[in-house]
């Protein structure tokens, strides 16, 4: 009797035992890919600069602001590049007023000092602008989770990759224009003040007022289906914005039958400055602005206390609906620009599992009898032992979330190549030994301790080339490789525990060995 | 006991000097191929916008150009794919965005009158960016996946070793990427997985030669014993091995490509190509390789030890 035959076998018992618990229950326990299941898989480009721009743009009106307090007149305060902002001073003489000014803006650099003009450069320190850009992708992740999970989708997968990109894989949505246009939404949400006494028509042709800007309201007529732009004048300085919002709801437009509108609340603090906005600018009309789009203008009646407002437009009830989403989810920090997206529909995935499932049965099969017919009784340990990985793998697959692509499902067909490949190796190493006239016993254990020697060598190089591949590859190759390194692991470990242990049992047992059916 | 082979004993490695002459010959085909037709890339490369659409009754190519001509994509690339009713359109990059792409399509595939009901049932957008950087990471891996491998061998035979057998692999890749090129196949991240598998394969069959070279040199009876004759036993010994686990992976592989459906074919043709490859560069090219290297340096050896005796016999004499 072979030494630890029954530490070997616990061995196997116990992956084995592993192995079927991660499996259970089949449906559950592996994740298709999109590939197979159907889907979307998004990859969004975060515009980290705007990010960083349009915080300089804030720091620098409070630093007029600041300026402002102190009685300090400024000629310009001016964003300058992605992260830096020029002051100029209308007076040298406020200089050293406004260097105390400066002095509260910890996360700026005072630069280019010029005194005598009374000009310096504000620069935001570079671990600032690291933190901000972060900050974008990571706020970006959390908001398009958010919106999704509002959505009403299961099993999403919305991770950050890389510095500034977003993965987002949405398994067996049926309406990917619709997904897509929800969750790339900026979702901006600005209230701005109509500047009454401007010229649209000249503010059109480029004479925009100081401190004004042109926006458009778009307006699609039902009859012609021709969309108008209608230009407005605003001021350029931004209200309140959606981020001072606590619901959103969608109801019917009563104003306009077939149209619907999103009833917005703010919270305390948003409801006291928008009773504040209403309350000094009655009359006025107020522009409200989605991510650069003005939706409507409605006129200032009376001080609106209690924080609410209706957003009107030409809205479908889905448009509607996709629009409160957004507003609760909250507006991404940063603009996102889709840098590439895979859309399988339901019907092709099922198409290609089923190809690729009959392909796979085909060729096992084949292989299983083929193993049988020539090496006999040993063909069979081959077969059992190739189940026995097919199992592991599997399970492997199941217990690390690794998600089965179309190429991991040829991943798999390979690696039931090479799992074959060990055992022909073992068998053939065996009848060699055999013919040198060896007895049963001895071939077997010579054979299996010379071709583990290859076999090992073998794996071990394919399993580098695998760890190569899931480094660099993306998306389809890395389902390849993972199913390919763990298929590798797999027959590497059959080969050393099972198959052995199969043909100890069977040939070392303690009676006399004649020959082996191989 | 059926066998194929018993105790054969073929002289594959005296054999080499024409061997030689065929890998040159084909590798040079593929290279002029590549260099002439190029490579199709897929846009999982180029970048650009890919819509599969499944019509309900057969369309002619005529009819879903002039539907696309109506949005201005008359250049796009029309492809039947995998049966007669479903249609590959391939836009090049710029077009539009993808979403606006994909219901442009539609709708214009919708009102052409020559075409029934059509299904949308794939949409593949890459980006420039992304398609720039898949380049960039396909040689990246190949490249990285060749130096994983020299030094592997490097470390567990010999530097000779692990060149040729890059030299062997280098070889296939040739010749599955002409063979690509000459059969107007596309170029495609599963064909690149497919081209990672058959740099594992070759170099599994190579090492698996190795090996068994190794093993024999520490045994008294491969004393004395030419190297090239050495080589030759080595490769005879697993010839049978080789010869069955080439032909089970060579069945496996035709399978997937004969009944693995549309979206494998490429990735399966390449396996297909490279399993053929793979097991003949293993002899004729990493084996054949190594002989002619070590004698080389034997040669060398053995002149220099010449010469150096000679001029001792030389001093003697004078």
């Amino acid at each position: 009797m072979p030494r630890n035959l029954r530490a070997r076998a616990l061995v196997v018992l116990v992956v084995f035992l592993g192995s079927l618990w991660y499996l259970y229950p089949p449906k559950k326990a592996i994740n298709l890919g999109l590939d197979l299941q159907g889907g979307i898989h998004l990859v969004l480009g975060v515009e980290t600069d705007k990010h960083v721009a349009s915080q300089t743009d804030r720091a620098a009106e409070d630093f007029k602001a600041a300026l402002e307090r102190r009685g300090i007149v400024a000629k310009r305060v001016a964003r300058e590049g992605l992260a830096a902002f020029v002051a100029e001073l209308a007076s040298p003489q406020s200089w050293n007023d406004a260097l105390t000014v400066a002095g509260e803006f910890q996360t700026f650099d005072r630069g280019n000092e010029d005194q005598a003009a009374g000009r310096f450069t504000m620069t935001m320190q570079s671990r600032v602008v690291a933190r901000l850009r972060d900050d974008a992708v990571r706020q970006g992740v959390e908001t398009i989770r958010n919106r999704v999970d509002q959505f009403g989708v299961a099993e999403p997968t919305i991770t950050r990759q890389g510095d500034d990109r977003i993965l987002i894989q949405l398994p067996g949505v049926q309406d990917p224009e619709r997904a897509k246009a929800l969750i790339g939404k900026t979702a901006l949400l600005e209230f701005k003040l109509v500047d009454e006494k401007a010229d649209a028509e000249a503010a059109v042709q480029g004479r925009v007022p100081e401190g004004d800007e042109v926006l458009y309201q778009r307006r699609v007529d039902k009859q012609t289906k021709v969309e108008r732009k209608i230009p407005y004048v605003v001021n350029k300085r931004t209200l309140l914005t959606g981020a001072e919002l606590t619901r959103a709801e969608v109801n019917a437009d009563p104003n306009s039958p077939g149209n619907w509108q999103v009833a917005i609340e703010f919270t305390a603090t948003g409801a006291r400055i928008f009773g504040d906005i209403t309350e000094q600018n009655v009359g006025r009309h107020l522009a409200i602005i989605l991510d650069g789009v003005l939706q409507s203008a409605p006129r200032i009646n009376e001080r609106i206390p209690g924080g609410r407002a209706v957003i009107t437009g030409q809205f479908s009830v889905d448009e509607a609906r996709d629009l409160a989403i957004v507003l609760r989810a909250g507006a991404l920090p940063a603009p996102v620009t889709v840098l590439e997206e895979r859309t399988v529909g339901p019907s092709l995935g099922a198409d290609s599992i089923r190809k690729g499932m009959i392909a796979i049965i085909a060729s096992a099969i084949a292989v299983v009898l083929f193993m049988l017919f020539y090496y006999r009784l040993s063909g069979l340990i081959a077969d059992v032992a190739l189940v026995l990985n097919l199992i592991i793998l599997l399970a492997c697959m199941a217990a690390f979330g690794a998600t089965l692509t179309l190429p991991g499902i040829a991943g798999i067909a390979l690696t039931i190549g090479m799992a074959v490949d060990t055992n022909i190796l073992i068998f053939e190493r065996i009848r060699e030994e055999m013919r040198v006239g060896k007895t049963a016993r001895a071939s077997i254990d010579a054979g299996f301790s010379r071709a583990l020697r290859t076999i090992i060598d073998t794996h071990l190089t394919v399993m580098v080339t695998a760890a190569i591949l899931y480094n660099f590859g993306t998306g389809a190759v890395k389902g390849f490789a993972v199913s390919l390194f763990v298929g590798l692991a797999a027959s590497l470990f059959t080969a050393y525990f099972f198959t052995r242990l199969l043909f100890d049992v069977v040939y070392m047992g303690r009676r006399k060995v004649e020959a082996i059916s191989i | 006991m059926i066998e194929i082979f018993r105790s054969p004993n073929y002289n594959f490695i005296g054999n080499r000097r024409w061997a030689y002459l065929l890998s040159g010959l084909i590798t040079l085909i593929g290279v002029i191929s590549l260099a002439t037709q190029g490579l199709r890339y897929d846009i999982d490369f180029t970048g650009g916008t890919l819509v599969q659409v499944r019509f309900e009754k057969i369309p002619t190519v005529a009819d879903i150009r002039k539907a696309l001509t109506r949005i201005g994509m008359g250049e796009a690339i029309i492809q039947e794919f995998g049966s007669t009713n479903e249609f590959i359109l391939r836009a090049p990059l710029a077009a539009a965005s993808s979403e606006e792409l994909t219901k442009k399509v539609e709708k214009a595939l919708s009102e052409e009158p020559g075409l029934g009901k059509s299904e949308i049932r794939r949409v593949e957008f890459v980006g420039p960016q992304v398609g720039k950087e898949l380049q960039w990471q396909a040689i990246y891996a190949v490249l990285f996946g060749l130096i994983g491998i020299l030094l592997y061998i490097a470390l567990r035979f010999d530097l000779k070793g692990g060149v040729a057998a890059v030299v062997a692999v280098f070889h296939d890749v040739i010749v599955c990427l002409g063979a690509l090129s000459l059969m107007h196949r596309e170029f495609s991240l599963p064909v690149l997985a497919a081209l990672l598998t058959i740099i594992g394969y070759s170099v599994n069959d190579t090492i698996v030669a190795y090996d068994r070279l190794r093993e024999n040199r520490g045994k008294t009876s491969a004393r004395g014993r030419p190297f090239a004759a050495q080589m030759n036993d080595a490769v005879n010994q697993t010839l049978s091995r080789t010869v069955l686990t080439a032909l089970t992976v060579f069945f496996s592989t035709a399978i997937l490509l004969f009944f693995g459906g549309k979206t494998l074919e490429d990735f399966a043709f390449v396996l297909f190509v490279g399993v053929i490859t793979g097991t003949y560069s293993t002899t004729y090219v990493a084996a054949a390789l190594v002989v002619d290297w070590t004698l080389y340096v034997e040669g060398r050896m053995s002149a220099r030890k010449k010469t150096v005796a000679k001029a001792g016999e030389a001093r003697k004499i004078t």
